[in-house]
């Protein structure tokens, strides 16, 4: 915003390009309704990106007002400027045009929630002394009225000093045709006075005015005399130049004694907040509506738990069981599309690439969709109402002695339906240890794609003996869930005690009223999340599938074609009808077996085996689990193929040959003691390159996933070495 | 202005106090006052989780959750019931 009045031109000389590009930031308080207010003025025309260099979400939207577009930036939530959270740093950043690759921005619109004025006001009057063009949104003026809130907005605008404030209720749309317009015509507003509710720091300010070397906004000394010469500040002490420079420690000190700056900060603001409060709100907020009923209801410890436990169960089943049909009808849909091709291109590496590589990559990528769908609408749902700071809260104290934060909890049981959707959601996490550590735990919990490995495994080979009420199989069963539980808070314990040893952030969470989610919004976030995992981590999901695809149809053998056509041809002489059919069969999957023993899977599986032996585990066993890398349950496909009874084997068939499998010395391969093993090694290894995109994206690094792939293959590994050596010794 | 003793921590389910001092000296307590604790306000002690912590207060009708070991450090003179 430089030098707006100087040249007045008329606003249809100026081409359209030119009228696109001012920038407004959507600055407020967590939870004041800032997001949900974004996604009603931009809808779908928003952008999903990271801030350079952290995890943290950039949403920019557009805004179209007539022939206008405008772009809005909604900032992470902040409470103050004085920044303390990775999000506040962001926002605050943002605010001061010092973000990298982000211009200053030319207004701000505040999000202003009428239900909590007090924090509000507090970031309201930092916000003026910016003096940027400055619109405010009052937002849930329904809920504050029903709560028995009422708001005199002259007053307020008074008390602001003449800052526009539009009332609008996001949920409804109520008061945004407005809102649109006076973001649309912010740019020809003058910013309104400073209000000068700390004489002394005005006053110290000045002192440090006269002698910089270069002009310096009144904002910009606040944040040095606040904050101090931080990091970020940095460009503000140059401003300052020598002089200033050396004289900001003494006025620092004389202006604050030995009181921290934040405390004394907080103390004056909110005296200030406290007086604005009694002139312009005319009743203290009452608890009579059904929110406040309910929340006090659910705000006792033991209904709020047993209510907890509830909702978990529920959004636990409906991930579990409403996404399973429809991912069946993917695979179902991916196999046959793929047979299809088969069919019509004919049997080639071309064919099989696109079927068996393309199709099948492109599948396991899609299937993870009603999974992720599921989850993040329930948690959506769950967060716009104002349920998951609850949950938060109550869980706190035993989320803590494991060593993680009440809000590790979703993302801690969602696992347990899949990792993916569950490590997308430690994004509610504010402490970045916590995140991580929580991060690193979710692959433990016993995902669906388990099951199958689990329960193939356990079928086959654990004898179903009855041991007390249960049964021997469901003890396995069961023990592999509570190893997995155990394995995951233990390893959260390990990384929050080293890699990610730090203070215990204060747990302050704001608990928001209930209040009823809009569905428009809650759509587009649905979308949003949707997107990123189809673009993030579907990319590296479909690469990782095509390469263990090329591993095991490359190299082809010259001599097992014409071998089959010679068997098939011998088998025709003797047999008909139903029989040859079979035969036919059979001489493909043995020919299929033959490739897959002498393709560089199958090499590497025969390499690998050395390493592989003592935990009992044949070249066979040791390909099926390489070829597993993309996606656990893979494993099930690949062992019907090495075993020569079809990719697409029933159980009975694939177990019965398991079972006959030996060693050239003609032991047994799958014995007790090696499937309890192998069970182990399912139960840590990372074998789900889904899960490995995601913790990249999530924690904007490789070096997590690395590490977690790493640490979680190689437990598994000593788990099943373990296993194997006591069992047979 | 006597404060008693009393502290976020000491308050009753339902009951009110003011806050009379706050020991500035931790961080992790100048972030709390960040978020409106401070010498002056009125909060209620509105519930808490299981085995009493976290413990969650209410502050200008807006719900805020601190553990034990925090509220200790804010002192509060009660405000008597029925007012």
């Amino acid at each position: 915003m430089t030098k707006r009045s100087e040249i007045r031109v008329p606003a249809n000389d100026i081409p359209l390009a030119k009228r696109t590009n001012a920038s407004i930031a959507v600055v407020g308080n967590p939870n004041s309704g800032k997001s949900t207010l974004f996604n009603r003025l931009t809808g779908l025309k928003q952008r999903i990106g990271n801030y350079p260099g952290v995890t943290v979400e950039r949403h920019i939207g557009q805004l179209k007002v007539d022939d206008m577009v405008i772009e809005l930036v909604d900032l992470p939530g902040t409470h103050s400027l004085s920044a303390h959270s990775l999000e506040e740093h962001i926002a605050v950043d943002v605010i001061f045009g010092r973000m990298q690759g982000m211009r200053e921005p030319d207004g701000i619109l505040v999000v202003l929630d009428a239900t909590n004025l007090y924090q509000g006001l507090f970031l309201v009057q930092q916000l003026i002394d910016l003096k940027l063009p400055m619109v405010i949104a009052l937002t849930m003026t329904d809920a504050a009225e029903r709560s028995g809130v009422g708001i005199d907005i002259d007053r307020l605008r008074a008390a602001l000093g003449g800052v526009p404030i539009y009332p609008v209720v996001a949920t409804s749309g109520a008061g945004l045709p407005k809102l649109r317009q006076a973001i649309a015509d912010m740019e020809s507003l003058t910013p309104v006075e400073r209000i000068v509710v700390w004489p002394e720091l005005t006053e110290a300010a000045g002192q440090l005015a006269q002698d910089a070397k270069e002009p310096i906004r009144f904002a910009e000394l606040e944040r040095l005399l606040i904050d101090g010469p931080t990091d970020a500040n940095r460009p503000f002490l140059e401003k300052l130049g020598r002089d200033a420079r050396d004289k900001l420690e003494t006025v620092r000190d004389s202006l604050f004694g030995i009181e921290p700056p934040i405390a004394r900060d907080a103390r004056i603001r909110y005296a200030w907040v406290r007086q604005v409060l009694a002139d312009v709100q005319h009743s203290a907020p009452p608890f009579h509506s059904w929110r406040t009923r309910i929340t006090s209801f659910l705000n006792r410890p033991v209904p709020g738990t047993i209510g907890l436990f509830l909702v978990m169960a529920i959004v636990f089943q409906a991930v579990f069981a409403w996404a399973t049909p429809i991912m069946d009808v993917i695979d179902a849909g991916a196999a046959t599309l793929g047979a299809s091709v088969m069919r019509a291109l004919g049997e080639g590496a071309f064919s099989s690439l696109i079927a068996d590589g393309v199709i099948a990559g492109v599948g396991s990528v899609v299937i993870f969709l009603p999974q992720i769908l599921i989850l993040f609408l329930f948690i959506i749902l769950l967060e716009d109402s104002g349920y998951l700071a609850r949950a938060a809260y109550l869980m706190d104290r035993a989320m803590r002695s494991v060593g993680l934060s009440g809000q590790s909890i979703i993302p801690m049981i969602s696992s347990f339906a899949c990792a993916v959707p569950g490590i997308m959601a430690t994004r509610v996490i504010p402490n970045r240890r916590d995140r991580i550590a929580t991060i690193m735990a979710a692959p433990f919990m016993t995902c669906s794609a388990r099951l199958p490995v689990y329960a193939l495994l356990i079928a086959a080979f654990v004898p179903a003996k009855p041991v007390g009420f249960m049964n021997l199989q469901g003890l396995v069963l069961f023990g592999l869930y509570v190893f997995g539980i155990v394995a995951g808070i233990l390893t959260a314990l390990l990384i929050r005690k080293t890699a990610l040893r730090g203070p215990k952030p204060p747990f302050a969470l704001m608990l928001p009223e209930f209040r009823r989610p809009n569905l428009q919004t809650v759509f587009i976030q649905l979308l949003g999340r949707a997107r990123v995992f189809l673009y993030r981590a579907g990319t590296v999901i479909f690469t990782v599938a095509v390469i263990v695809w090329a591993l095991a149809y490359f190299p082809r053998s010259e001599l097992i074609a014409p071998e089959v056509e010679r068997q098939k041809t011998i088998a025709a002489y003797t047999l008909s009808g139903a029989e040859l059919a079979a035969e036919y069969q059979r001489i493909e999957n043995s020919a299929a077996a033959k490739q897959m023993e002498q393709s560089w899977l199958g090499r590497a599986g025969h390499f690998v085996e050395p390493a592989f032996a003592p935990l009992g585990w044949d070249w066979r066993v040791s390909s099926a689990v390489i070829a597993g890398f993309p996606a656990r349950e893979v494993v099930i496909a690949v062992l019907g193929t090495v075993y020569a009874v079809g990719d697409e084997a029933d159980e009975g068939t694939l177990s019965s040959r398991l079972k006959s499998s030996t060693w050239p010395d003609g032991r047994k391969v799958f014995t007790l003691p090696m499937v309890i093993g192998l069970l182990i090694f399912y139960a840590c290894c990372l074998q789900c390159a889904a899960t490995l995109a995601v913790i990249r994206r999530e924690t904007n690094t490789w070096r997590w996933p690395v590490f977690a792939w790493l640490y979680m293959t190689l437990l598994g590994y000593i788990g099943a070495l373990l296993a194997f050596q006591l069992g047979s010794a | 202005m006597k404060s008693n003793g009393s502290t976020l921590a000491t308050l009753k389910r339902g009951q009110k106090g003011i806050i009379q001092f706050v020991d500035a000296t931790d961080p992790q307590v100048q972030r709390l006052m960040v978020l409106g604790l401070v010498e002056g306000a009125e909060v209620e002690h509105a519930s808490s989780a299981i085995g009493g912590d976290p413990m969650e207060f209410r502050l200008f009708g807006c719900g805020i959750s601190l553990r034990q070991e925090h509220a200790k450090y804010f002192k509060v003179s009660p405000v008597a019931a029925g007012d």
